[in-house]
């Protein structure tokens, strides 16, 4: 075992005792790499060693939601997650527009109303194109795909379960688990489970949810609340503490101000205890109020659970393999080669302890895995300043490390912090509020003050922050970005103009001329 | 003989006023013996030197040339500082180009030692004669000389350029004030303070934009389950209403901005008289005459018009357009500037029925591709282009708003002519710059005379010392509001805050707003094709482009990142944000030479 952790031996392949043969001596299929799990990080690396020329399965297989929810091939980001939320968050954000479009000198009659069971379609027609892209992916790139439950048998070999429940054993040389993550149900909670939906079950709704509940404070439950608000639903956010926590609070506490602002109920400092099903359908919901302790109900169509998601691992008999994950997250433990504690055996993505939950480091991480793997590079996944954006009505992209980190990491008299409070030129006509517009860059104070952190609260934040993404990996300096010269007239200029620091106590609005 | 300002007043009349803050030595830096340099300067550096010290003495009220370690300077110090007045020292034995001042110095004072004085631009002498002055009370007189000059700066033109460099002049505690006049269009359109951006540029010409792109929202909408009436229909009249507003807000911005930073603001047209001197002409034809230390040339370019019949009388320009009473219907734009296309682009969003004459390529300077695949999107939205034709004659048919007009064309490359009948005429050809009847000729600074454009150095300095100029006056420099603005503040900065820093050019992003949008920074594919061999094209990032939506919010990081040394490299090895269109730019992988199909597939 010590001689096969050794760098040359990690990504040897063993010689196959049937050469190129695809069936082992008890029946069993053997391939060169087996991925366990077909959403985005599994499938980018099956497909990248693929190409490399290994001879690659993956076996996939979605669990119904407790409400009977299922999909297809993609995983949660295709199924239930990016493209429905974000295709769900652009049907709002035209809800907008159409508000603006008066102003800008469109006619359109009222009334205006909302179909949910034509978006819904909309959006699952594509999510199903999507699901048949990926099954054509794979069999252009010669990979072969099974609609498996798999566990593991020993550490060579797992048993696939199919929907009919024949068993078929799958052995493989090395072996990537990338089953990712599903929504935790609050189970103690009376009625949780019976009637309550989480994101597994929203964007496959094909009535409208109507009056919703949504219990949580992550980026999901933000994100869920506020197309539904723009959809003209009511919704309600339920969260015990602190919203998008791990994120800046200044800007967390921004986006659920511009939420409420716009019409999503926040219940702040509240705990669900029961839901119960009135007699004509209505789910009646009981909370209590941490600060008052005083207990309170409401009555809603849809309760929607966004408390955070387990990992897939439960199933996978990850024992038989001798693969360790951690006693509190039950995540699989990992390495920077996104090893686990079997040196064949790696994981990546929602089900790998400490990484960011996110589509494209899935996607990066297994492309690096699958072409160190093939002996193709040594690269391995960088996981700093990994940007992202959350797809709440104003949306809010960032990337590095928040104010609160950076200060926490480098001591408050050596950071600074650039920032602009800003108005859209598009929002002027339509005198939309924008007193969340807002943009601040976090840097070290010692010049050429290298920039820590960035974010950007506003229009279009996801295709702005990207950019200047870049730019923090290139190591920028506030300096550099000061330098660059702005594109008139956009919101991202304002990022390249950012000169008061907070430090100053000057007012931070952004004046015209 | 020197070009260089003269006036009565100044002893020396080889002061000019060239500012080059960048020999004041730098604080804290470690002496270093500069006897050994020998001065080879050659003579445009010479030259540029020379300008920079007259420049240094123009703009403070004590310069003195000084070596740390002389007891003469250390005495005219003493002096100043018990006079209780604030000098700037320059300590040429502490400099790197020490020797080549002193030598440069001697030409101007015909003085070779050290110190060397200047009070209030009037060259004292040394120690002995410096003494001598303050006993006979010269030295205080010269002091408190009241500058002779009405202002220290003043801005031609009111534009996103000039009023920049007034405000940061002003904030620095300069006295500024900005000449802004707006002669209207041969249309009679007029409009107030903030230059083209804010009035017939950037600001109406995106929020028209953002009305065609909300006129596609409505489309998408029915698609992602909004219902209304199929009748839809787009109101000019409050568009426009709307934008003028919005664009009335912002003159009236930019009128309190200038208030309150104390910048006077005369609403007449600038013109020099002499040196130093300029006629300010109001819209009552009223005359008042200023006087400055500096100025700054920041008036803009404004369309062209074609030589041709009918042009003046029947056509209108994107000065016009943004105003418009009345609703122009089909539109014929002739040109194929970025102004050309993004006008042809709203107003097919708005519905109008569009046709784009276009003499040559699209775009010129753009990359050629980006510029064509551009074409092809207006074209998919109804955008007719006739390519390889010039219009002779514009023939109005019928009075009206709008009226129809007969357009006769001409191919470029044969006797080919077309006629088409349109409600509006655009032209879109071209700017052209606003440096005539502003008397440049009068003091001597040098335009280029095929262009009407001012070149400058580095420092946007014309040839003139005391003159410099920004925005799209310039000559060879991007026409673009921002850069305006940088170079206007950095020169604001330089002449008056000691700041050193120029404003850098290279790698300026710019966005096209048309429906589909196309933003770029760095060098179009033609251009790095010619300056680097195509085989290192690969590392490197030298130019970037993108056709989409939001492309303008896309490039600026890309922009900011290209300045930190962007490589190809670090482009794949930074994350993607999910789902959006600049994530495509992390996982570019297909190269052009390799000829792969590039249709992005799946996720």
């Amino acid at each position: 075992m010590a001689a096969l952790r050794g760098p040359a031996g990690r990504f040897r392949w063993r010689v196959r005792a049937v050469p190129g043969g695809a069936r082992g001596a008890a029946g069993q299929q053997c391939y060169d790499l087996l991925v366990i799990g077909g959403g985005s990080g599994g499938l980018a690396c099956a497909k990248e060693a693929a190409q490399l020329g290994k001879k690659v399965a993956v076996v996939d297989y979605v669990e119904p939601s407790p409400r009977g929810t299922r999909w297809g091939l993609g995983g949660t980001c295709v199924n239930v997650g990016c493209i429905p939320k974000k295709l769900m968050h652009q049907a709002a954000l035209l809800g907008g527009s159409l508000h603006d479009a008066s102003h800008f000198g469109w006619e359109v009659a009222q009334p205006i109303r909302h179909d949910w069971r034509k978006m819904a379609e909309a959006v699952q027609n594509y999510v199903k194109s999507l699901n048949w892209g990926h099954r054509v992916q794979l069999q252009d790139r010669k990979v072969k795909y099974f609609n498996f439950k798999a566990s593991f048998v020993n550490k060579h070999t797992v048993c696939g379960v199919s929907k009919g429940g024949k068993e078929t054993l799958l052995s493989a040389e090395h072996i990537v688990i990338a089953t990712g993550g599903r929504p935790r149900y609050p189970t103690h909670i009376e009625g949780a489970l019976e009637y309550g939906i989480t994101s597994d079950d929203i964007f496959w709704l094909k009535e409208s949810p109507g009056r919703t509940l949504v219990v949580g404070a992550s980026y999901v439950a933000l994100e869920c609340a506020g197309f539904l608000t723009g959809l003209g639903l009511d919704a309600t956010v339920m969260m015990r503490s602190v919203p998008l926590r791990a994120f800046d609070q200044q800007m967390a506490s921004l986006v659920t101000n511009h939420m409420a602002s716009h019409g999503t109920r926040f219940l702040r400092g509240c705990i669900p205890l029961k839901v119960e099903r009135l007699s004509d359908g209505q789910l009646q919901v009981t909370w209590v109020d941490l600060a008052s302790d005083r207990k309170d109900t409401g009555t809603f169509d849809t309760v929607l659970w966004a408390v955070g998601r387990v990992p897939e691992t439960g199933s996978l008999n990850l024992e038989k393999a001798g693969v360790r994950t951690s006693p509190d997250t039950q995540k699989i433990l990992v390495d920077a080669q996104e090893a686990t504690s079997v040196p064949h055996i790696y994981a990546i993505g929602d089900v790998a302890e400490g990484r960011p939950e996110l589509t494209p480091t899935a996607i990066m991480a297994g492309r690096l895995l699958a072409r160190r793997l093939c002996g193709q590079s040594s690269d391995l996944m960088d996981y700093d300043n990994v940007p992202t954006t959350v797809f709440t009505p104003l949306e809010y992209g960032c990337v590095g490390l928040s104010e609160e980190e950076a200060v926490a990491r480098h001591g408050e008299d050596s950071v600074e912090v650039y920032h602009a409070y800003y108005k859209p030129l598009e929002f002027t006509v339509p005198e939309r509020d924008a007193s969340q517009c807002y943009i601040k860059v976090v840097c070290l104070r010692e010049p050429p003050r290298l920039v820590l952190g960035l974010h950007f609260l506003g229009p279009n934040a996801g295709e702005v922050t990207q950019g200047f993404a870049l730019g923090i990996k290139c190591g920028a300096s506030y300096e550099q970005v000061m330098r660059t010269v702005g594109i008139h007239p956009t919101c991202a200029e304002e990022v390249v103009k950012l000169r008061i620091s907070k430090r100053s106590g000057l007012d931070p609005t952004v004046t015209g001329c | 003989m020197s070009p260089g300002p003269v006036r009565g007043a100044t002893p020396n009349r080889r002061l000019g006023s060239v500012r080059g803050v960048s020999v004041l030595s730098p604080p804290g830096r470690r002496a270093r013996p500069s006897a050994p340099e020998t001065s080879r300067l050659s003579s445009a550096a010479r030259e540029e030197l020379r300008r920079r010290l007259l420049d240094l003495i123009e703009g403070h009220r004590v310069v003195i040339f000084s070596k740390s370690y002389c007891p003469h300077s250390a005495r005219v110090k003493e002096l100043f500082s018990s006079l209780g007045v604030e000098c700037n020292i320059l300590e040429l034995d502490q400099v790197d180009n020490g020797a080549s001042v002193q030598e440069v110095l001697s030409e101007i004072t015909h003085q070779n030692t050290v110190p060397n004085i200047f009070v209030n631009k009037v060259h004292v002498g040394g120690c002995d004669r410096t003494f001598q002055a303050h006993q006979s009370g010269l030295l205080q007189k010269l002091l408190q000389e009241d500058p002779a000059y009405d202002y220290d700066l003043i801005v031609i033109g009111g534009g996103s350029g000039g009023l920049a460099c007034a405000q940061e002049a002003a904030i620095l505690g300069r006295k500024v004030m900005v000449l802004d006049f707006v002669a209207p269009s041969p249309q009679g359109t007029s409009w107030g303070l903030g230059g083209t951006c804010v009035n017939v540029g950037c600001v109406p010409k995106k929020l028209m934009h953002q009305a065609a792109l909300l006129g596609q929202a409505l489309t998408d909408s029915r698609r992602f389950g909004w219902e209304f009436s199929q009748q839809v229909k787009h109101n000019w009249g409050t568009l426009t209403e709307a934008v003028q507003t919005h664009v009335g807000s912002l003159n009236w911005g930019c009128r309190l901005s200038l208030r309150e930073k104390a910048v006077a603001y005369v609403n007449a047209h600038g013109e020099f008289v002499e040196h130093h001197k300029v006629k300010a002409t109001n819209g009552k034809g009223q005359k008042t005459c200023y006087t400055a230390a500096k100025f700054v040339i920041a008036t803009g370019e404004r369309p062209r018009y074609l030589g041709i019949q009918g042009a003046k009388e029947y056509c209108i320009t994107s000065d016009d357009l943004f105003s418009l009473p009345y609703c122009p219907g089909a539109t014929l734009v002739v040109g194929a500037s970025y102004v050309a296309l993004e006008c042809a682009g709203f107003l097919a969003g708005l519905g109008l029925e569009v046709t784009v004459m276009v003499r040559s390529v699209l775009l010129r300077g753009f990359d050629q591709e980006m510029a064509e695949r551009l074409g092809s999107s207006l074209e998919r939205l109804g955008v007719r282009f006739l390519r390889k034709f010039v219009p002779v004659a514009v023939l109005q048919l019928q009075k009206g708003s709008p009226g129809k007009l007969k357009v006769v064309a001409r191919s470029t490359e044969g006797p080919e002519t077309v006629e088409g009948v349109y409600n509006t005429v655009l032209l879109a050809i071209g700017r052209d710059s606003c440096t005539k009847g502003i008397g440049l000729e009068k003091i001597g600074v040098k335009i280029n005379e095929k262009n009407g454009k001012i070149p400058v150095n580095d420092m946007e300095q014309t040839n003139v010392p005391y003159v410099y100029a920004v925005g799209d006056v310039l000559e060879g420099k991007p026409q673009l509001t921002p850069v305006a603005m940088q170079a206007g503040k950095l020169l604001a900065r330089r002449l008056f805050g000691g700041c050193l820093e120029k404003c850098d050019y290279v790698n300026v992003p710019t966005v096209v707003f048309t429906p589909l949008e196309y933003g770029c920074c760095g060098l179009s594919e033609e251009r790095a094709a010619q300056e680097y061999q195509r085989e290192n094209l690969e590392e490197r990032v030298v130019g970037f482009h993108i056709l989409g939506p939001n492309a303008g919010e896309i490039t600026q990081g890309f922009a900011a990142a290209m300045k930190c040394g962007l490589t190809k490299r670090l482009l794949d090895d930074t994350v993607g944000i999910h789902p959006t269109c600049a994530e495509v730019f992390t996982t570019l992988e297909i190269t052009k030479s390799s000829g792969l199909d590039i249709m992005q597939k799946g996720c």
